[in-house]
């Protein structure tokens, strides 16, 4: 297993009692945009700060470019760029001077600096913010000059740490545009922590975390293919009872998530009428169709990977 | 350890240090708060102990704003020093210092760009009010600035040094006074500063084991040379001699702070 820009081989990580990540392997092949999805707490941020060399691992190992994150953390550092969640520039600083910093923290400097420099902010468009204090711009403006700040050193692998969080749905497109101008003009490897299944959906391909353990990793369309059926989802007036009547007249495996009922069978769309018709006035509403990465998730968790978070103006998240 | 493989030095040193510059210049009231506090503590305490000021062992027309002179100097590197470092927590809080510390900078780079930063910022502002020396009596001429200069860098590094081992651990600015209160100024108290200990007194003891004390000494004996006769006040080479230890300890500790902590932001 050498060779992957970034591998983990039975990775561990305990906070006293708590195990934060249990027996985590998996391996991002080269010039890949590798999603790691779970829910809050489900063990990605830790895993993100182990391979950003913030956090040693309790047990097992973690490479990056062949480097131990441990042992050989700064050569590590030399083939990483990374786009933390809350910013790290300097908001005093001009978006030019928070790239220059940052290019000479990578031993950049002088001409070949200030070239790369134009070139970056170019292709990220920030050029034309160049002598703007960071503080004055947006939210996902500053995630533009925090992503081309890490990719000015040029790094194999790009570690983003929720990027989209926080990002109005523009900026979020935007976003998501950059990272697939990424994947078509460099060969750079992108791993990306997020809780949102569309962004995972967009991903070449995604490992799903859920209370620190790795439940499967592959691409979305082979994840949503580990449910052999369609899902159906049905809103009623008693969600328990239409469950459990489900069960006992169709014989499906039938559960209630957030007052919602859902069943995987084959065929879906043909059994729609089927039922409407076998309980007249229970069902509000039905929805048929392909699974989806959060059909994945409730699938391998029984758990809902979590409603969309809410942004509130203090900018900090709630969960609906 | 030194500087690891793959990891950069100069460069990062470079832009910590311009970095503190530049937002230096931009917040132009930390100038007046580190300058000012100073100032006023010397006029109004010098000019309260007025002319009845007399030291057996001392020359017999010191004044007691002149007295007090170099321990002003010393106070103004001490808060410029260590307020200078509150950026270090500035710096969390903001975000900025993940990304310093995800770098493939070793961490006696980044300990030497933050403080090289702050006793830039602290030797600056001693020089500024030093130019106020004649004003007091107080001898300024190029034989002394000769020994002011290593003398504000050393005591200006060490005092760096000790702001940024209070503010490394520290999530935020709020505490950041009431260890100054408790464990900062009372080493400037007993540096000698305020008042001279007397051979009889327990505070002598203090002042000898104090390593700002001997900061204290080394900007006095800066001014007066080690001719003049000075009450205790050790020699001039002997003062910066121990700053130089207290410094290089002060760098020392910073970067097994760094080290041992990097992992935990």
């Amino acid at each position: 297993m050498t060779g992957h820009p970034v591998e983990t081989d039975r990775l561990r990580r305990v906070f006293g009692a708590r195990v934060a990540l249990d027996n985590v392997t998996f391996a991002v092949r080269e010039g890949e945009v590798f999603g790691l999805l779970g829910p809050n707490g489900g063990g990605k941020t830790t895993l993100f700060r182990i391979l950003s060399t913030m956090l040693a691992p309790s047990g097992g190992a973690a490479r990056i470019c062949g480097h131990d994150v441990e042992r050989e953390a700064a050569a590590v550092r030399s083939c990483l760029g990374v786009v933390f969640q809350s910013p790290s520039l300097d908001p005093h600083l001009t978006v030019a001077e928070n790239l220059r910093y940052g290019g000479h923290l990578y031993g950049l400097r002088g001409a070949p600096l200030e070239a790369r420099m134009r070139e970056t902010a170019e292709a990220l468009r920030v050029a034309d913010r160049w002598s703007e204090r960071v503080k004055t711009l947006s939210g996902g403006l500053q995630r533009r000059v925090e992503i081309a700040k890490s990719l000015l050193p040029r790094p194999r692998v790009l570690l983003m740490d929720e990027p989209s969080t926080g990002l109005d749905p523009v900026a979020r497109v935007d976003l998501w545009s950059i990272i697939e101008q990424l994947r078509a003009e460099s060969a750079m490897t992108v791993v990306l922590t997020t809780h949102l299944m569309e962004e995972a959906a967009r991903c070449d391909r995604a490992a799903i975390l859920h209370q620190g353990k790795l439940l499967a990793c592959d691409t979305p369309e082979a994840l949503c293919g580990m449910i052999g059926a369609d899902v159906l989802t049905l809103t009623g007036r008693e969600p328990e009872r239409l469950a459990g009547r489900l069960q006992a007249e169709f014989g499906w495996a039938a559960s209630v998530q957030d007052g919602t009922v859902r069943v995987e069978v084959p065929r879906a769309h043909e059994q729609v009428a089927r039922i409407v018709e076998a309980f007249p006035g229970e069902i509000l509403a039905v929805t048929a169709g392909r699974p989806t990465l959060e059909d994945v998730f409730v699938h391998l968790t029984g758990e809902r990977l979590g409603g969309p978070l809410l942004e509130t103006a203090g900018g900090r998240r709630k969960r609906r | 350890m030194s500087a690891a493989a793959g990891s950069h030095f100069w460069g990062p040193v470079f832009a910590l240090w311009q970095r503190d510059m530049v937002r230096f210049l931009r917040q132009k009231n930390r100038i007046i708060g580190a300058l000012g506090a100073p100032l006023v503590f010397w006029v109004l305490i010098g000019s309260g102990v007025g002319p009845g000021f007399r030291l057996p062992g001392w020359p017999a027309d010191m004044t007691y704003l002149a007295y007090f002179f170099p321990g002003t100097v010393v106070l103004i590197l001490l808060f410029t020093a260590v307020f200078s470092t509150i950026s270090v927590i500035e710096d969390r809080r903001e975000g900025f210092l993940q990304g310093v510390l995800v770098a493939p900078v070793a961490p006696e780079a980044i300990v030497l760009g933050k403080l090289l930063g702050g006793t830039t910022l602290a030797v600056g502002q001693a020089l500024l009010f030093c130019l106020a020396a004649p004003l007091a009596g107080v001898p300024l001429d190029a034989a002394v600035l000769a020994r002011l200069l290593p003398a504000l860098f050393v005591v200006g590094f060490a005092l760096t040094g000790l702001g940024f081992l209070v503010a490394w651990p520290l999530e935020s600015t709020q505490v950041f006074p009431a260890i100054m209160n408790v464990l900062i100024m009372p080493l400037w108290l007993l540096s000698g500063a305020l008042f001279p200990a007397a051979a009889d007194s327990w505070m002598r003891y203090a002042v000898a084991v104090n390593p700002v004390a001997y900061g204290t000494a080394a900007v006095r004996r800066a001014f007066y040379g080690d001719g003049a006769a000075l009450g205790l006040v050790p020699g001039y080479g002997l003062a910066l001699s121990v700053s130089v230890v207290f410094a290089a300890v002060m760098f020392a500790l910073c970067v097994w702070m760094v080290r041992r902590r990097r992992g935990t932001v």
